[in-house]
């Protein structure tokens, strides 16, 4: 079959490899018909995550056909359409067993601290991942479902991460009626936050990024008011004079490990990697968030420290509620707000790029070129 | 007079839009007030049905010792097979999982260490076969091109814009060293090579 596969940092490239076997009685081989790229590959592809290998085949997010099962698999068959969340999880852990599907404790022997991904390296837990043909799907009988006759392949690739990543991220929020919310980072993730706030009853939502077509899909698809940061001096000062210098009740960061917006934090976490992650949108997200406030996170950081303002942190009696997400318990719900019309979010993505211009694909997202918001991803296998 | 700004007094500052207003413009406004009609709310849910028919998973065949957190009292029932430790990188990812718990800033800093290494390690491998790295398709770069490279940033206000030329500094930078280095090895050896005295015969 034909697989990206990580070269070193910024290198990528297409190469034959054997489809995956299975490993497990309660394996499914999943042939991947859509999937795509995320901001947290990025991560990956910028050599910022400990124990990622040459050889591994990134992607977290695809949707695909049943191609085999193993011996103890009940819900899905040959021939199955089904789509995949991002988390690797076993259903009977500690962890899993009280919904805390993102923390599976039976899937990652690499580290205690992070559950399973496919396709994101070693810390979480040596998966090959969906930017290929085939691909291998752990615990079939507890993450997939088959996707239902009405949705549009492109609204259940989004359904893997996106979409219910963004929405969670509302959600920890803890949003009451006519909340002023904030969200950092106008990428997938930080459009579908926005737009799910106001699904809890923000009164008013808006979203920083440096980049204006980012910011007008902002304004458009999420009907938000925006600010580039690079317009203003001190963006945490303007959303003080924005919100009555109250500041505001919640604050989402989507931006994570790669925030730009400060030389030296980029130069030292983003390229040298001497951190964790560039802690700028959380650092801004402390400050210009009210006292008592709460400070969603769901930009992805790495287990190595990382510079944050905890001082303020504690001074201003905040609440910080983050997690990677549970994607499966999102579902039900979701579901219900696209049929009723409320949330589109095919309307995000920009490009469809073969498995074959992977390469091409992941320099685009990256250096945010061509007005690119989300790739997908197209497999070729038939 | 003027009242003061809103944080020294008691109230709340005003809503910029009624509830109704915001319910007329966006679609579904609201629909998710109530914090039971949220997924994940409250965040643990025990007994959530999850689809698992089994109290522990069957355990996966161990192909090769696999390298874990010592945090883990065993080893996990289900784990990724990709790309099993190899040559040096490997030897010094093994030694992470093997010495430092997920605490110990060593253990990432050793396994950061070894991603370098892992690579360097590929690209000299790849340049004695048919398939070397080619960094000009690998990085995508070529997609500047076809992609509106120029037009993307020019006039953008990106902040980006403002680190772009150190980045090819500190992303090639290494490459351009080592093989600087390389050359510097490759002379001083040849130099001494000619240097030395021819041995002396009886
Ligand atoms: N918690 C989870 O489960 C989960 C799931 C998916 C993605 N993520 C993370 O969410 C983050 C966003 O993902 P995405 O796919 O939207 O990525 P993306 O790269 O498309 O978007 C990030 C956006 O942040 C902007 N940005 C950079 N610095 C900023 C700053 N200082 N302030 C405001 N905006 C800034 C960028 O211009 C970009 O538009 C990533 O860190 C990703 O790893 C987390
Ligand atoms: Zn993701
Ligand atoms: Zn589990």
């Amino acid at each position: 079959m034909r697989a990206m596969v990580y070269r070193g940092p910024y290198k990528i490239r297409v190469e034959e490899k054997d489809i995956p076997p299975i490993e497990h009685p309660n394996d499914a081989i999943v042939r991947v018909t859509t999937a795509a790229i995320c901001g947290s590959d990025l991560h990956l592809y910028h050599g910022m995550m400990p124990d990622t290998r040459v050889g591994m085949t990134f992607g977290h997010e695809f949707v695909g056909v049943v191609h085999d099962v193993g011996s103890s698999v009940q819900n899905l068959a040959v021939g199955d359409r089904v789509m995949v969340p991002f988390n690797v999880y076993c259903g009977s852990c500690y962890f899993c067993s009280r919904g805390l599907f993102s923390n599976c404790h039976n899937v990652n022997p690499n580290a205690t601290a992070v559950g399973g991904i496919y396709g994101y390296s070693h810390t979480c837990g040596g998966y090959d991942g969906g930017q290929a043909e085939y691909v291998r799907v752990p615990f079939a009988d507890v993450g997939p479902s088959k996707i239902p006759d009405w949705m549009d392949e492109v609204d259940a690739v989004l359904l893997t991460d996106a979409l219910p990543t963004g929405y969670f991220g509302a959600q920890l929020g803890d949003i009451v009626e006519g909340d002023t919310v904030v969200v950092f980072g106008a990428g997938p993730v930080g459009l579908f936050a926005a737009k799910s706030a106001w699904l809890m009853g923000a009164g008013r939502v808006i979203v920083i990024d440096h980049l204006e077509y980012r910011l007008e899909k902002a304004r458009t698809f999420a009907h938000a008011e925006t600010y580039n940061f690079a317009e203003y001096g001190d963006i945490v000062v303007h959303l003080k004079k924005a919100t009555d210098y109250l500041g505001a009740d919640v604050v989402i960061d989507a931006v994570g490990a790669e925030a730009d917006g400060n030389f030296l934090q980029h130069v030292t976490a983003t390229k040298l990697k001497l951190q964790g992650g560039s802690p700028v949108a959380l650092n801004w997200a402390i400050d210009s968030v009210r006292k008592g406030g709460t400070v969603s996170v769901v930009g992805a950081y790495g287990p190595i420290f990382t510079a944050v303002k905890f001082g303020d942190a504690v001074n201003k009696g905040l609440t910080l509620r983050m997690n990677q997400c549970p994607v499966k318990r999102q579902w039900p719900r979701l579901f219900e707000h696209i049929r009723n019309g409320y949330l589109k979010p095919s309307d995000i993505v920009t490009h469809h790029v073969p498995l074959e211009h992977i390469a091409e694909g992941y320099h685009m997202f990256s250096a945010k070129l061509d007005g690119c918001i989300k790739p997908l991803i197209i497999s070729t296998a038939d | 007079m003027t009242e003061p700004a809103s944080p020294y007094t008691a109230g709340k500052p005003m809503p910029k839009e009624s509830a109704a207003a915001l319910m007329a413009r966006i679609p579904g406004w609201g629909a998710d007030l109530d914090p039971k009609d949220r997924p994940s709310f409250p965040r643990e849910h025990p007994g959530i049905e999850t689809g698992a028919h089994w109290d522990f998973p069957e355990r996966q065949q161990e192909k090769w010792p696999r390298e874990r957190s010592i945090e883990h009292a065993i080893l996990p029932p289900v784990f990724g097979t990709s790309t099993p430790p190899k040559g040096a990188s490997g030897a010094i990812r093994k030694y992470a999982y093997k010495k430092y718990s997920e605490a110990r800033a060593a253990h990432w800093l050793l396994l950061i260490a070894a991603d370098r290494v892992d690579a360097w390690e590929h690209h000299l491998r790849s340049l004695a076969t048919l398939h070397p790295d080619n960094p000009l398709t690998e990085t995508g770069v070529l997609s500047e091109f076809t992609r509106h490279g120029f037009r993307s940033r020019a006039g953008k206000r990106r902040a980006d814009v403002s680190h772009q030329w150190i980045d090819p500094v500190l992303v090639a930078g290494p490459w351009v060293l080592a093989g600087l280095g390389a050359v510097a090895a490759v002379r001083a050896l040849t130099v001494r090579a000619l240097r030395r005295p021819a041995p002396r015969r009886k």
